[in-house]
């Protein structure tokens, strides 16, 4: 009986075993795909077992604990809180002309305006600080670290601190920063696409409006990217001064509207508005310089468009760039012979660049910027504010390459027909960062 | 009457359809978003296959939709620290920020590769928290969909139950592909892969791939002549499977190196979109096995 049973299981085998074997690729993938579902079937049963597993686990930590989120903090002040960072940057400069008699008929500089400094020369050094406060609050520090006259200064050029928890789209925010007009003003030193800051910025707002106070911001709940801010700033830098009306000398309004256009292209359109007042403003020569008492209003309008072939940044981009500045100041002037003598009128410029990076690492750009002013009468004859017989201008062209996102070399060459002679500048600039860096904005 | 059709209006229960808003920062997770979600999420994608994740411009339209979102899911481990910060800051929106129930990193589900506590940023674009590409292993993409389960629960938990159902009808469908694919797959294993980036490595690490070279000598900065002379007299000697690159990388380096060492070079999805077959999760993993079969073979 047993031996008989023994049989017949070896008889099922010889003959099953070689069927088994030879089969047709088909039955053996039915047999592979079977044995799969099997094991799938499986996995799917222990997954889901793990899974629940894993749901009663956080739902025994999240009943034992107030804290319901494991994701760690991410970004960049993980490691270290604050996140640090260092921006190291420096000039070899030429002139054909002595810049220290460098000035544009018309338009007496004031601020942090002026040419680039001739020779080797260190820019400035950026320490920068920033990480959350708290959950409501985020804070940011730049110190500018410069020589001035052989002298090193520490300078506060940012240090405010943020709203992150306001609602319906609002955000706050207090302290020293960059204003939030125009497209240029906001951007840092070390993300600017030519050496110095066009001829409108120079001429109106003395580099880069800087100053303390309230900045609100409120973004539209939309699609279409609508944000409108306004700030209200203490005037004491240039085109305010002497922080006027008991320290609330300026205010300004801006809104920026963008969008995509295709899986390419992106855009950014925007318009600002400054009002400021100043008491004895200095421009012009440092030692012997007007002054200007009265209202300043600055409209300013841009367009950013940026492309890069289906959106992929790193291979090749090109971004085109314009803004336009018009200056309307009432007043009176002193100094240089000058009394209280009044003064209306209009002065405005523009710029337009491109910058387009056909490989990775390497960009070419070309900036055009231009100035021009009504003469503003006979009184000023003689005075830095009396203009040119040809309005303000510079062509300049650029070359950069980033070994990495971190470094950069820049050439750049500037035809200028702004200065009393016109003249050439050329030169090479590194740019260089360590520790956190922030992302850059559009 | 108008008033009173105001006030009806105003009155009346937000419909129901398309609850949570998605604003995801890659498409493979705007892809999970929509399995686990279906008609109850509308999911945004950031960027697309053919964009390089690590270097996007905080676009103003990227903005405008981090400020109308529920939830930001983002591989994390620093991929997207050039941009998605700028976002954040810009759009004013305190529901998505970092440690909210509305902010999720997909690599924090999962146990990175590669994590160093060595940051010099000599040897290149070094990720300290890990190699951040871990959507090629199907088994982290698993981890992530039950932690984004969870998640979409936390935000709208009136279809928290829509959610557990549809994730695990999705775990098991995924469990089953998996299955299928690591039987499919078998033959790969041991194969020796030179990559572009260093994108790949989960996907080594599931299949038991090799990796024999990277195309950058250094990570993120474009491959260099000398290197690829190097990893050519490298590769002649000791040889090499298959050539890998993503959609969004220059293909000519791989080509070149492709025709001095005569190794396949392959184009394969990273996310979905990647390649024409890459519709979806699913079609993603089951296009880089038949793309590396067919190469291998």
């Amino acid at each position: 009986m047993c031996i008989d049973l023994l049989k017949r299981a070896i008889l099922v085998l010889i003959v099953v075993f070689p069927a088994v074997a030879l089969a047709q690729p088909t039955e053996m993938e039915l047999l592979r795909t079977a044995v799969a579902e099997m094991r799938a079937d499986y996995d799917a049963r222990i997954a889901e077992l793990e899974r629940r597993l894993a749901v009663a686990e956080q739902n025994v930590q999240q009943a034992s604990s107030a804290a319901t989120i494991p994701t760690p903090a991410p970004g960049r002040t993980t490691s270290a809180n604050p996140g640090i960072g260092v921006i190291f940057s420096g000039t070899a400069w030429d002139h054909s002309n002595s810049p220290d008699e460098y000035a544009v008929a018309g338009f007496p500089y004031g601020g942090e305006a002026g040419p680039i400094e001739e020779g080797l020369a260190l820019g400035e050094t950026e320490i920068i600080m920033n990480a959350n406060v708290d959950d409501k609050f985020t804070a940011w520090l730049t110190l500018a670290l410069a020589l001035e006259d052989g002298e090193a200064v520490t300078e506060i050029e940012e240090a405010w601190v943020e709203t992150t928890a306001l609602p319906a789209g609002f955000s706050a925010r207090l302290g020293r920063f960059f204003s939030g007009i125009g497209y240029l003003n906001s951007k840092h030193v070390h993300t600017w696409d030519f050496v110095d800051q066009p001829l409108p910025y120079q001429a109106f707002l003395g580099g880069q409006l800087i100053d303390d106070g309230l900045q609100l911001r409120w973004l539209a709940p939309t699609d279409l990217y609508l944000e409108i801010g306004g700030e209200a700033m203490r005037g004491g830098q240039y085109p305010a001064a002497s922080a006027a009306h008991d320290g609330v000398g300026s205010y300004s309004l801006f809104a920026n509207v963008g969008g995509d256009a295709g899986s390419g292209s992106s855009w950014l359109a925007g318009l600002s508005y400054l009002d400021a007042t100043a008491i004895d403003r200095p421009s012009g020569d440092e030692d012997d310089p007007l002054l200007f008492t009265g209202d300043s209003k600055l409209l300013g309008a841009q367009f950013v468009w940026k492309w890069s072939p289906n959106g992929n940044w790193k291979e090749r981009n090109l971004i085109l760039q314009g803004e336009y500045l018009k200056k309307s100041e009432t007043g009176v002037y002193s100094g240089l012979g000058l009394v209280d003598t009044p003064y209306d009128g209009d002065q405005s410029g523009w710029y337009a660049q491109a910058i387009y990076q056909p490989i990775p690492r390497w960009r070419f750009g070309g900036r055009v910027d231009t100035l021009s002013a009504d003469n503003p009468g006979i009184l000023f004859d003689g005075t830095p504010l009396e203009t040119g017989s040809s309005d303000p201008r510079r062509f300049s062209l650029m070359a950069d390459w980033s070994n990495s996102e971190f470094s950069r070399l820049r050439l750049q060459f500037t035809r200028d027909k702004a200065g009393m002679t016109d003249e050439n500048q050329w030169g090479l600039q590194y740019i260089h960062s360590i520790g956190a860096h922030g992302a850059h904005t559009f | 009457m108008k008033a009173l059709l105001v006030v009806a209006a105003l009155c009346l229960p937000a419909v129901s359809q398309a609850n949570v808003s998605i604003f995801a920062c890659e498409p493979e997770w705007a892809a999970l978003a929509d399995e686990l979600g279906g008609e109850h999420v509308s999911t945004y994608a950031a960027t697309t296959a053919l964009q390089d994740p690590h270097y996007i411009q905080a676009r103003p339209s990227l903005i405008a939709k981090v400020r109308n979102a529920d939830l930001v899911i983002c591989s994390g481990a620093e991929l997207e620290i050039g941009w998605l910060p700028a976002l954040l800051q810009k759009a004013n929106n305190p529901k998505v920020l970092p440690g909210k129930p509305g902010y999720m990193e997909a690599s924090a589900e999962v146990l990175r590769l590669g994590a160093t506590t060595n940051v010099d940023r000599a040897q290149g674009d070094i990720h300290p928290q890990g190699n951040p590409h871990i959507q090629t292993n199907p088994h982290n993409i698993a981890a992530v969909a039950a932690a984004m389960a969870r998640r979409l629960a936390q935000i709208d938990p009136q279809n928290a139950g829509v959610y557990e159902t549809r994730s695990e009808d999705f775990l098991k469908r995924w469990q089953l592909a998996i299955a299928a694919w690591e039987l499919k797959a078998a033959p790969l294993r041991g194969i020796r892969v030179v990559t572009h980036h260093k994108s790949w490595i989960y996907l080594e690490q599931w299949l038991g791939l090799q990796e024999a070279g990277n195309l950058e000598a250094i990570a993120g900065l474009p491959p260099t002549a000398t290197h690829l002379s190097q990893l050519t007299a490298l590769l002649l000697d000791n040889g090499a499977d298959v050539i890998i690159r993503s959609p969004y990388q220059d293909g000519k380096p791989s080509e070149w190196l492709s025709e001095r060492t005569h190794i396949p070079a392959v184009l394969l999805p990273l996310t979905v979109g990647g390649t024409s077959k890459a519709t979806d999760l699913f079609g993603m993993f089951d296009d880089i096995i038949d793309i590396l079969l067919g190469a291998t073979q």
